[in-house]
């Protein structure tokens, strides 16, 4: 239980440092140091629970098990790899007059406390606190959606931040009457913790908690992106600085889906009808074809992506509806592939945007031959979050479509067409972007790229054979999720 | 059942809480600025008493704690700060016209019926006071949304946010005694920080708007104009 403490620890103290640290310092450095740091904690915490099985603190105030473990990791690595790109990309943002000292210590500070939000929803046995943790990370965030001033992104911001806490106010009256629920049957001290509400399930009243399903659905869903609560984020992912759209797509989403998993666990334990399942199969095809089709008419590489985004948690709250052990495998690795991905392009526009000197997707052209590591880059992760075979996300694509076939074989077509879609409508705008002839004057940044590469190698890898531990983790993970064994 | 045969803390809940929707309309139909915080402050003085209340009825000391956080927060910071925003922005002679007020009224009538609507399943397994709290509360968040929805001043946006967390904080205090005190103090720092953040974007959108009418925030848009 130690390394859990440790993860929660590590980030707050990145958050004091930066908050009094002298702004001539190389934070860019430090800020990677301390989530290399948090990655390690995290390690430890995943060996412990794959000797030891789930852990529940003393206190019973933090739960960590084989479905939050491994998120937990992924979160630490993937705030690790945007932290290395975002150091040279932060200090060419400065270098070129768009942010000052004073900002750029407000990012770091605000990076450290958007990660420790992250981890308190993610290990918190409370759902409570996994609110007060989710509504926290709006918070951090949303200064740094408006961390340029310009008209455009305090208008982004402002719509993140009314839309969010609007929308996770919903969450918050399911978890009140999650919590009204539990009084009625025991005593109130320990009537929020997830571990103990699930272990009493069948005695929870069936009716409230469908209410406060979809509530929580609502609330978190906004966070998650569901259509048609996305109105915020392209806006914020295209407004925002690059590696603020990363991990708000590779880990917030993911989060927001994770809260409402977990809520679902109860809410199934509890009235044996699927309602929560439909519920969240009808938003998540919705929005996975919504989203596919909005990806045809962007104009801004970033929103083009966010787009993207909204399609692929469609996708996964989808799978995680049907519900069975194929499913939940599916929204599981999708889960993975999809944050690893997303994070590698968002890492690449960030260095095309910054080589073409805008975000408007005509502008850019020829990128293979001003920068061929950028170019290709957004080729590669492009084809891999389109699903292409041999890559992850394909894999994933493929079980969900499965499943589908097998419990729902007339919304196959659906899953199907939307898959179509959404690759013709990112080919279009990619095709020209990383071909065509190089614009006058165009000359290439300093880039790093080593997250790209990590990432996609990983996603590669992940689709071609998924190692041993790592199976064995899914497979743990969605036994406690959908009550029976996958595959 | 029969109102006189409840204790008094029942009865005493039962009329708060149709205070505390009827300040909720008094907000919606509200046209000017000023007087829309006064009430807003007066709707977190309602629920300090609740909260006061349940506390003292129900023998629950860390209320007491919940209760002064709320009278700081709800009744004396955010109004102050609000306010102060107005006069300095010079609009608290604005009369604001509402388009469509019948309409917007009849709305949020329509939305108290659809909370007790959704909410009655629980009738059969409680109090019906519970019912009443609970859909007054809900009808509270719905209506706040409303009065975001059909105002353009962004004061009155954060005047519609926090009065949808008063409705949340009544939900919990007479539904299920107040959450565990951890949990509310988690949710006062929230609601601490967003009032923050409120008055930090209030600079933001002024300097870069020169105003606070968020319709004029509409430079981000699917169509190209």
């Amino acid at each position: 239980m130690i390394a859990a403490y440790f993860v929660l620890l590590i980030p707050l103290a990145g958050i004091i440092f930066f908050a009094i640290a002298n702004s001539k310092m190389d934070m860019g450095k430090i800020n990677v140091y301390f989530n290399a740091i948090c990655l390690l904690a995290t390690l430890w915490l995943a060996i412990n629970v794959l000797n030891q099985g789930t852990i529940l603190s003393t206190s019973k105030a933090f739960l960590v098990d084989s479905f939050n473990v491994y998120l937990i990791v992924l979160t630490a690595f993937i705030g690790l790899t945007t932290s290395i790109f975002s150091a040279p990309y932060m200090a060419h943002e400065k270098e070129i007059g768009k942010l000052t000292d004073r900002r750029l210590k407000l990012y770091y500070t605000m990076y450290q406390g958007f990660m420790l939000a992250m981890y308190l929803v993610l290990t918190t046995n409370n759902l409570g606190i996994m609110w007060v943790a989710m509504e926290g990370a709006t918070l951090a965030t949303v200064l740094l959606v408006s961390l340029y001033r310009t008209p455009e992104s305090i208008e982004a911001a402002w719509k993140y931040f009314i839309l969010c806490g609007v929308g996770i106010a919903q969450a918050l009256f399911g978890t009140i009457l999650l919590y009204y629920a539990a009084m009625q049957i025991g005593d109130g001290s320990n009537a929020l913790l997830w571990s103990v509400l699930y272990e009493n399930a069948q005695q929870l009243n069936p009716e409230i908690l469908e209410i406060a399903f979809v509530f929580l659905l609502i609330g978190y869903g906004t966070k998650i992106g569901l259509v048609p609560l996305h109105n915020w984020l392209p806006d914020a992912h295209s407004e925002g600085p690059t590696p603020m759209s990363a991990v708000l797509s590779g880990l917030l989403l993911n989060d927001a889906l994770y809260a409402v998993v977990r809520n679902k666990m109860l809410v199934d334990g509890t009235t044996h009808s699927n309602i929560a399942g439909y519920l969240m199969m009808g938003f998540g095809l919705l929005s996975f074809l919504v989203g596919a089709l909005f990806l045809h008419r962007q104009k801004d590489i970033k929103r083009l992506f966010s787009y993207s985004s909204i399609e692929h948690m469609g996708m996964m709250t989808f799978a995680f509806g049907i519900g069975g052990s194929l499913a939940t495998y599916a929204a599981l690795l999708h889960m993975t592939v999809h944050s690893l991905t997303k994070s590698a392009i968002f890492v690449t526009v960030g260095h095309a945007a910054q080589i073409a000197g805008t975000q408007r997707i005509e502008k850019i052209r020829g990128l293979i031959r001003t920068q061929p590591q950028v170019g290709w880059g957004l080729l590669i992760g492009t084809l891999a979050i389109a699903g292409f075979p041999p890559f992850g996300v394909f894999t994933s694509e493929f079980l969900v479509l499965l499943a589908t076939m097998h419990s729902y074989p007339w919304l196959a077509p659906l899953v199907l067409l939307g898959i179509g879609i959404a690759f013709a409508g990112l080919f279009r705008h990619i095709q020209p972007i990383v071909y065509g002839e190089r614009p006058e004057g165009q000359l290439p940044v300093k880039a790093n790229l080593w997250p790209v590469i990590i990432h996609l190698g990983l996603v590669l890898w992940l689709g071609l054979s998924i190692p041993g531990f790592l199976a064995h983790w899914f497979s743990q993970a969605t036994v406690l999720i959908s009550g029976s064994a996958p595959l | 059942m029969n109102i006189e045969q409840t204790d008094f803390y029942t009865q005493a809940i039962l009329s708060i809480a149709a205070l505390i929707g009827l300040m909720s309309f008094l907000m919606l139909g509200q046209s000017r600025l000023l007087r829309l915080i006064f009430v807003f402050a007066l709707q977190g003085f309602l629920l300090t008493l609740t909260t006061s209340l349940a506390a003292h009825s129900l023998h629950n000391p860390h209320l007491y704690i919940s209760a002064a956080l709320t009278l700081i927060l709800k009744v004396i910071f955010i109004p102050w700060m609000l306010r102060r925003e107005v006069l300095h922005m010079n609009i608290h002679r604005d009369v604001q016209t509402l388009k469509n007020k019948t309409f917007i009224m009849l709305g949020g009538a329509s939305l108290m019926v659809f909370s007790y609507y959704v909410l009655h399943p629980i009738v059969q397994t409680t109090a019906p006071v519970m019912l009443n709290a609970l859909a007054v509360s809900l009808s509270v968040v719905l209506l706040g949304m409303l009065l975001m929805i059909s105002h353009r001043q962004a004061v009155a946006h954060v005047v519609g946010f926090m009065s949808i967390e008063n409705g949340l904080f009544f939900a919990a205090i007479v539904a299920t005694k107040g959450m565990p005190m951890v949990v509310e103090l988690g949710i006062a720092f929230d609601v601490l920080v967003a009032a923050v953040l409120f008055g930090i974007f209030f600079l933001h959108i002024r300097s870069s708007i020169d105003s606070l009418d968020v319709d004029l925030l509409n430079r981000l848009n699917e169509i190209e104009k």
